[in-house]
């Protein structure tokens, strides 16, 4: 297995709702390796939102250690993780997330703003990310004036702008018609044949099957690896 | 993320909710607007008052008569009484007895009729000696003032104010023309400048004869020596409340009466400027009061549009967190939303007010005086509301959590 981009040990989550405990997460570990293109699969309730949300550093574990890239991020200050969340991580939501005001290459700037990066070379890079998903005629279009389909792949560019080290995945398709479904899911295969590493998380078995491994998550436990582990 | 980014960002924001930032516009707008007016009508007030006041001289002390409760306990009208002689007026210019004193200009005015031809003129005829021009500042605007040998012979040279100048000779110059008042010929010798008019008197209205022609030649008999009033300029500011208590004294000896029971009155120029001046800063404080209100209210206008704001832009916030957005960097953005409204409040309030102040002396007496500070103050204040109602607006955007964001519909 190459070098792993993601190494989780023993992860706990714990959420505390008054004296209420759950415990979403009973002692995870996992490793993913540069490159790989893996689908996280469960049902709701199973932790697989908590399991991304610790991934893509939104969240931070109980206990246990998390490397992202090498770094433990496990302790990392507030400020800290949005730096790393800037760096290394592409997100691409179920919503799409786009702010409705801004044109296609402002969205996909978004990232290189907070990065500090200057403007020229921020709307280059946008530009670049934009056609890479084929959007390279779209620059000045707003989301409203995008179908689902096209809005997604303004999404993923703006997950690639930074170059991240991981490309993580929500439900991608779960807003999407089976047409523009295909057609994002074509784009990720892309990006795996370019040698990107890709976190998917999904419950429908046809989207994972597009990833060369599926991890399954029940009851806050990973249960099941398949292909690549 | 650079300040400028930052403020690009927010005004990205402002503009995506165009009707609902010009709402909150218009509420520090309002506010300003009011502050910028109410005080530019404070001190038009307290400018035109002040000047109106040193209009009438500098270092100025008026004494006129009567006015105080008689022994017997009925209280005479103001000036009713003819208590002030001619002999008065020449004991107060002892250099001895009134070192403080500089110059003394006894007035018996008279509103009486001048003729030129067929035209007529009422006005109020002031017998005065030359001091007159010095103490109440006043300056000729053509031919000269009364001198000292109109004054010994009682001759009959008169001076007239601009205004009468025009309504007995129209735009001729009435110099070396003669005038008649109760069948005695007058011969025009000077006009003065234009002094302006306050409230109460027109004091471009006016002709002023000698002293002495006036006592022996157009009073009635029964009050010859008794004056009007005694105009005195003191030596200097300074020495105002001691010329006052110097001519207290010299009037209290000469008609033998204890100070409770004085038959004049003496009131001098600057304390109708300080009372003229508390007047107008009550209704500069009570004007300001309002004004403060409203930007109060335009205030909390903004806190409610932030958070409201916030609550609407919940997902935009964890959007902004999950691409690399610090606590900071959120708290900016929020912050500068919030001083942009302020400022564009306070610059659009800002040009209302001025607007208001060119427009609004049309319709009302008053001047509107809008000075450069009380502009840029009041922006300063607007932005400061901004800043200050868009604090806790902002720390509570600043404090989500990115999935908490995220998840919210």
């Amino acid at each position: 297995m190459p070098e792993p981009i993601i190494a989780l040990r023993e992860v706990h989550k714990v959420y505390r709702s008054g004296s209420l405990e759950v415990e979403a997460l009973r002692g995870v570990s996992l490793d993913i390796g540069a490159g790989e293109y893996a689908a996280v699969m469960g049902p709701s309730g199973s932790g697989k939102s908590t399991l991304m949300h610790i991934l893509g550093c939104l969240d931070v574990a109980t206990s246990g250690t998390y490397e992202l890239a090498g770094e433990d991020v496990s302790d990392m200050s507030e400020v800290d993780l949005a730096a790393v969340r800037n760096d290394r991580i592409g997100f691409v939501f179920q919503q799409f997330n786009l702010l409705a005001s801004l044109t296609a290459w402002r969205n996909v700037e978004l990232p290189l703003i907070y990065a500090g990066i200057g403007r020229e070379v921020r709307k280059r890079r946008a530009i670049d990310a934009l056609t890479r998903v084929g959007m390279a005629d779209r620059l000045d279009h707003r989301p409203g004036e995008l179908s689902g389909g096209q809005q997604q792949r303004v999404a993923v560019a703006r997950a690639l702008v930074t170059e991240p080290a991981l490309i993580l995945a929500d439900e991608p398709t779960g807003n999407l018609d089976s047409h523009s479904t295909a057609d994002v899911l074509a784009l990720f295969d892309e990006l795996r044949a370019a040698g990107r590493t890709i976190v998917l998380i999904t419950h429908e078995a046809e989207v994972a099957g597009h990833a060369q491994r599926t991890i399954r998550v029940r009851d806050g436990l990973v249960v099941e690896l398949e292909g690549a582990a | 993320m650079n300040w400028l980014e930052t403020v690009r960002t927010g005004l990205q924001a402002v503009r995506a909710h165009r009707l609902r930032s010009s709402l909150t516009v218009l509420g520090i707008l309002i506010g300003i607007a009011t502050v910028v007016l109410s005080v530019g009508l404070g001190e038009g007030t307290k400018s035109s008052v002040s000047s109106q006041i040193s209009a009438l001289g500098s270092n100025l002390l008026i004494v006129s008569p009567g006015s105080t409760t008689s022994a017997s306990g009925v209280r005479g009208g103001f000036g009713s009484a003819a208590t002030l002689t001619v002999s008065d007026a020449n004991a107060l210019t002892s250099k001895v007895a009134a070192p403080d004193v500089e110059n003394v200009a006894p007035v018996q005015s008279a509103s009486l009729e001048i003729d030129n031809g067929s035209t007529n003129w009422t006005t109020s005829v002031v017998g005065t000696t030359p001091q007159w021009l010095t103490v109440r500042a006043r300056t000729v605007e053509s031919g000269r003032f009364l001198t000292a040998a109109d004054y010994a012979k009682a001759t009959t040279s008169i001076v007239l104010g601009p205004s009468t100048a025009s309504e007995l000779f129209g735009a001729f110059d009435p110099v070396g023309q003669t005038v008649t008042i109760d069948d005695i010929q007058f011969s025009v010798v000077g006009v003065l400048r234009s002094a302006g008019s306050d409230s109460s008197s027109n004091l471009d209205d006016t002709a002023i004869i000698p002293l002495s022609t006036e006592v022996q030649r157009l009073s009635a008999s029964s009050s010859r020596s008794s004056l009007s009033s005694i105009y005195l300029a003191a030596t200097a500011n300074s020495t105002i409340s001691a010329a006052y208590q110097e001519v207290d004294a010299i009037l209290l000896a000469r008609h033998d009466v204890a100070a409770t029971a004085a038959d004049f009155t003496i009131t001098a120029q600057d304390s109708l400027l300080s009372t003229a001046t508390s007047v107008s800063k009550t209704l500069t404080i009570l004007l300001g009061g309002i004004a403060a209100l409203s930007l109060l209210v335009g205030g909390i206008g903004v806190m409610n549009i932030m958070l409201v704001s916030v609550t609407e832009r919940t997902r935009e916030i964890g959007l902004r967190k999950a691409l690399g957005a610090t606590p900071i960097v959120i708290r900016r953005q929020f912050l500068v939303e919030a001083s942009v409204l302020g400022l564009i409040g306070g610059v659009a309030g800002a040009a209302l007010g001025i607007g208001g102040a060119i427009v609004i002396p049309h319709f009302i007496t008053n001047d509107i005086v809008v000075s450069p500070t009380a502009v840029v103050g009041a922006i300063a204040v607007a932005v400061a509301i901004g800043v200050v109602f868009g604090v806790y607006p902002a720390g509570r955007a600043a404090r989500l959590a990115p999935i908490d964001a995220l998840r919210s519909e």
